[in-house]
C-alpha cells in the first residue's frame, strides 16, 4: 500500500472508525455516592442484645419470608454460628464474653448498606442501588445470576437462591424500604424490646455512639464499627468486646471499594485511542516494507532474466 | 425417471459434499463410528445429563457454590481459563496482519478458530453457571451498569466473540463457494483484527481487574493493583501455548486436512511460538517477583500459601520459560511441545488460585467443586474438541483452497530469489516428507 491521500484517508478512517466503536462498549462512568446529610441508618449496640431474637421474627415476618426450619423461640440455634441465607435477610449469633463469662455476647448480622456499595458498584446491569435514604436496594427484574456482587461484597452478606431454577435471586436486608420511605422505622428496630438498635440519620447516629463510649469508656471499645468500614456504612455497632472477637471481619478496607477499580475503568479509553493509533501504524509500516520488499524482488527477478 | 433423480442428486450433492465429506448418508454414518467418537459421547452424556438437572432444579443442584463462594468451577476454569487461552485468534492475527511475521501465515486461520470456539464456549460455560442466563442480553440493551468491570467483560466478549466471526468469515465463504461475500469479508480483516486487539487488551485484563474489588478475600500474594496487567501478559503465553499444541496436535491426528504449506513451516512455526512464549513467560516471572518485592511479602512466602505461591511461579512459570528456551536452543519441537502443555496448566494453576484457592482466605473452609461440576466441564470441553475437529475437517482452516491462494508475498520467496513456485514444488513435497518422518520420530521418541 503507497502512502497517498487516498490510502491515508481510508486508514485513518478505519483506525478511528474502530475506535468509535470502540467506545459504544466502554465502560466507564462516574457515579456521586457522597455522604448525604439525610441519609438514615441503624445504629446497633452490642452490650444491649440479650438474644432474643425477636428482631429475626419481626423482620421475616415484615419481609414475608418463608418459616424457619427451627422456631424463632428456640435458643439451640446458637449452637452454631449461623449467616444470613436465602430465607432470612438477619441471624443473630452468640460469642462467649471474655469479659463477663455468664453474659454471652450476640451480634445481629445483616447487609450493612454502605454508603459506597462494592455491590453495586460490581453490579452490570445496575440491579442494586443505593437510596439516598440510605439503604441498599436489590431489583430482581433485572438480575441475571451472575453473583459478582457476592463475591464483591467485603462482608458476604448477600445470599442467593441456589436452589430456584425458574427465578433464582438475591436475598439480603432492605433496611425496610417500604417502612421507612412512609416514616416507619425498621421492622427489627422496632421490634427489640431492649433498645439495642437506634433509627436515625447517619451523622447524628455517629454522635450517639461517641457519646455512649465517652460516657462509659470501660464499658465500650473505642470503635464504631461501621463509620470508616469500606468508606462508611449505614449500619452500624458499638461493642463491649473487640470487634473480631464477635465475627466481625477485620480485612476491610476503610476506603469506598469502587477506588480500587476506578484505575483500571480511568485507563479504558486510554487503550480504546491509543491501540488503534498504534497497531495501525505498524500495519502501515510492515505494509511498506512488504512493498519495498517486493519491488526489490522484482528488480532483481528483472535483473535474473536479462 | 432417470433425470428426475439427476435433479436430486444434484440437489443432495452440495449436502453430501459439504457436511458429509462426499461420502453418501448411509457411509458417513458408518464412518462416526470411530472409538474416538465413541469416548467423546462416554464424555459428554454424563455432563449434559447434569446440565439438563441444572436447568430444572437450580444451580444447587450440581454445584457447591454457596453464599460465601458464589462461584466455582464454571467460573474458575471455564471463564477465567478458559478465555485466556483463546488469546489465540488475537495473537496470530497480530502477528501475521499486523507485524507481517509471514512464517505464521499456515496458522493464522486455526488461531482464529481456536479464539472463535474459545471464547463461545467460554460463553456456554456462564450460560451454564448464570442464575438466569436468558437475561444475557440485558447488560447490552436493557440495563446497562456502566461502572462495572463485568459490564466491561461482558461488552467485550460479545463484540470480540462478533469479531472473530468476521475474520473467520473468509473460511466459511470459501467453503460455501461464495465468491463475493469472501471478498468482502476479506477487506474487513485489517480492521477487525485491529478492533479485535482493542478489545483482547482491555477483557483480558478487565477479567484480572474483576478480583481488584476483592482486596480482603483474594490472598495479598495474589492480590495486587498489578492484577490487569498479569491476567493480559499471561493470556499471551497461554495463547502462545494453546496453538503450539492444538497445530501439533492437528499435525498429530488431522494430517490429511494440512497442506503442504503447513508442514514444512511446521518446525519453524513451533520453534518460533516458543521462543516468544519463553520471553513473555519471563516478564511474566519478573513481574511477579517485582510485585513481591514492592509490596514486600517475602514473609508470606514460608506460609502454606507462599509454598502454593511459589510451585506456581517458579514450576509454572520459570520451568517452562527455561523449557521453551531450552528446547528452542536445541531445536527440538517435542520439548517445546510438552512445555505448552505445563503452562497450559500453569494458567489453569493460577487462576484458581485467584478465584477459589487462595479466595476467601481468611475464611476456615476451602470450596471444592462439586464432582458433577467436573464432568459438566468435560462434557462443554470434548463437545467444543468435536466442533473444532468438525470445522476443521471440512473448511479451509489448516490449508488453503487452489482457488483462493492467500497473496504469496513471502519473505523466505523474496530472499530466496527468483524461480516461480511451481519449480520449487517438488522440493517443497520432498521436504515435507522429510519433516514429516522427523515428526513422527520425534513424537515416537516422545
Amino acid at each position: 500500500m503507497k502512502i497517498n491521500r487516498r490510502n491515508f484517508i481510508k486508514a485513518a478512517i478505519a483506525i478511528g472508525g474502530s475506535s468509535l466503536v470502540g467506545f459504544s462498549g466502554k465502560a466507564f462512568a462516574e457515579k456521586d455516592f457522597s455522604d448525604d446529610p439525610k441519609r438514615c441508618g441503624v445504629l446497633t449496640d452490642l452490650t444491649r442484645c440479650i438474644g432474643c431474637r425477636s428482631c429475626e421474627a419481626a423482620c421475616n415476618d415484615a419481609n414475608k419470608l418463608p418459616e424457619p426450619e427451627i422456631s424463632f423461640d428456640d435458643q439451640s440455634v446458637f449452637e452454631k454460628e449461623r449467616r444470613p441465607d436465602w430465607r432470612a435477610f438477619t441471624v443473630v449469633n452468640q460469642y462467649p464474653n471474655p469479659k463477663d463469662e455468664g453474659n454471652p455476647v450476640f451480634r445481629k448480622m445483616q447487609c450493612f448498606h454502605c454508603n459506597e456499595p462494592a455491590c453495586a458498584s460490581a453490579c452490570l446491569v445496575g440491579a442494586i442501588k443505593k437510596t439516598p435514604e440510605g439503604a441498599v436496594l436489590y431489583d430482581e427484574s433485572l438480575c441475571i445470576g451472575c453473583r459478582y456482587c457476592m463475591a464483591a461484597c467485603p462482608f458476604s452478606m448477600p445470599a442467593y437462591d441456589y436452589f430456584s431454577a425458574a427465578s433464582p435471586k438475591l436475598v439480603k436486608c432492605t433496611m425496610c424500604y417500604g417502612r421507612i420511605s412512609k416514616g416507619e422505622i425498621p421492622a427489627c428496630v422496632e421490634a427489640c424490646s431492649e433498645q439495642a438498635h437506634t433509627f436515625g440519620k447517619r451523622k447524628e447516629l455517629i454522635r450517639l455512639a461517641r457519646e455512649r463510649i465517652l460516657k462509659n469508656p470501660e464499658k465500650y471499645e473505642d470503635h464504631i464499627y461501621g463509620e470508616h468500614e469500606a468508606g462508611g456504612t449505614s449500619w452500624m455497632y458499638i461493642s463491649g468486646v473487640p470487634f473480631e472477637q464477635v465475627g466481625f471481619p477485620t480485612n476491610i478496607a476503610t476506603v469506598p471499594y469502587l477506588t480500587f477499580t476506578k484505575g483500571f475503568l480511568g485507563a479504558v479509553p486510554l487503550v480504546l485511542t491509543l491501540w488503534p493509533a498504534l497497531l495501525g501504524g505498524f500495519y502501515i509500516f510492515t505494509k511498506s516494507r512488504e512493498h519495498k520488499d517486493e519491488s526489490g524482488a522484482q528488480k532483481s527477478e528483472k535483473g535474473g532474466k536479462s | 425417471m432417470d433425470r428426475s433423480m439427476e435433479q436430486i442428486s444434484k440437489e443432495r450433492l452440495w449436502i453430501y459434499e459439504k457436511i458429509f465429506n462426499g461420502l453418501s448418508f448411509t457411509e458417513y454414518m458408518k464412518s462416526l463410528v470411530t472409538p474416538f467418537n465413541m469416548i467423546a459421547v462416554i464424555l459428554i452424556l454424563p455432563g449434559l445429563s447434569f446440565i439438563v438437572n441444572r436447568y430444572l432444579y437450580g444451580l444447587g443442584a450440581v454445584t457447591n457454590a454457596s453464599d460465601v463462594y458464589p462461584w466455582g468451577l464454571f467460573i474458575s476454569y471455564g471463564l477465567l481459563s478458559g478465555v485466556p487461552f483463546s488469546s489465540t485468534g488475537f495473537i496470530m492475527a497480530t502477528a501475521y496482519y499486523i507485524f507481517g511475521l509471514k512464517t505464521y501465515r499456515p496458522i493464522v486461520r486455526l488461531g482464529i478458530l481456536v479464539g472463535l470456539l474459545g471464547y463461545f464456549f467460554a460463553v456456554c460455560f456462564l450460560l451454564v453457571d448464570l442464575g438466569r442466563p436468558w437475561r444475557l442480553p440485558y447488560p447490552m440493551f436493557v440495563s446497562l451498569g456502566t461502572a462495572s468491570v463485568l459490564f466491561l467483560v461482558a461488552w467485550h466478549v460479545a463484540l470480540y466473540l462478533s469479531t472473530q466471526f468476521v475474520e473467520f468469515c473468509p473460511s466459511i465463504f470459501e467453503w460455501l463457494g461464495a465468491e463475493r461475500c469472501r471478498s468482502w469479508a476479506a477487506k474487513l480483516t485489517i480492521g477487525a483484527t485491529i478492533f479485535g486487539v482493542i478489545l483482547s487488551t482491555l477483557h483480558q485484563s478487565a477479567l484480572g481487574a474483576l478480583f481488584l474489588l476483592m482486596p480482603g478475600k483474594v490472598h495479598p500474594l495474589w492480590y495486587s493493583s498489578f492484577l490487569p496487567v498479569y491476567f493480559f501478559v499471561s493470556s499471551i503465553f497461554a495463547g502462545l501455548s494453546v496453538i503450539i499444541l492444538v497445530s501439533s496436535l492437528c499435525r498429530r491426528f488431522l494430517r490429511d486436512k494440512t497442506d503442504a504449506d503447513f508442514n514444512t513451516k511446521f518446525d519453524a512455526m513451533i520453534l518460533g511460538l516458543g521462543k516468544a512464549a519463553s520471553v513473555v513467560l519471563f516478564s511474566y516471572y519478573s513481574l511477579k517477583l517485582i510485585s513481591v518485592a514492592h509490596e514486600n511479602q517475602w514473609e508470606l512466602l514460608i506460609t502454606p500459601y507462599g509454598s502454593l505461591f511459589l510451585l506456581e511461579i517458579v514450576g509454572f512459570v520459570f520451568l517452562p520459560c527455561l523449557l521453551y528456551a531450552y528446547g528452542v536452543k536445541m531445536k527440538n519441537v517435542s520439548i517445546v511441545q510438552i512445555t505448552s502443555v505445563l503452562t497450559m496448566l500453569g494458567i489453569v494453576f493460577n487462576r484458581f488460585n485467584v478465584s477459589m484457592i487462595g479466595f476467601n482466605w481468611t475464611l476456615p473452609h476451602r470450596e471444592i467443586p462439586h464432582w458433577k461440576e467436573f464432568f459438566i466441564g468435560i462434557a462443554i470441553v470434548t463437545i467444543g474438541v468435536l466442533v473444532f475437529r468438525w470445522i476443521v475437517s471440512r473448511l479451509p482452516v489448516l490449508r488453503e483452497l487452489p482457488k483462493y491462494p492467500r497473496p504469496p508475498k513471502q519473505k523466505e520467496e523474496a530472499f530466496e530469489g527468483v524461480r516461480p513456485s511451481y519449480l520449487r514444488l517438488p522440493r517443497i513435497a520432498y521436504g515435507s516428507i522429510q519433516l514429516m518422518n522427523e515428526t513422527i520420530k520425534n513424537w515416537k521418541g516422545a
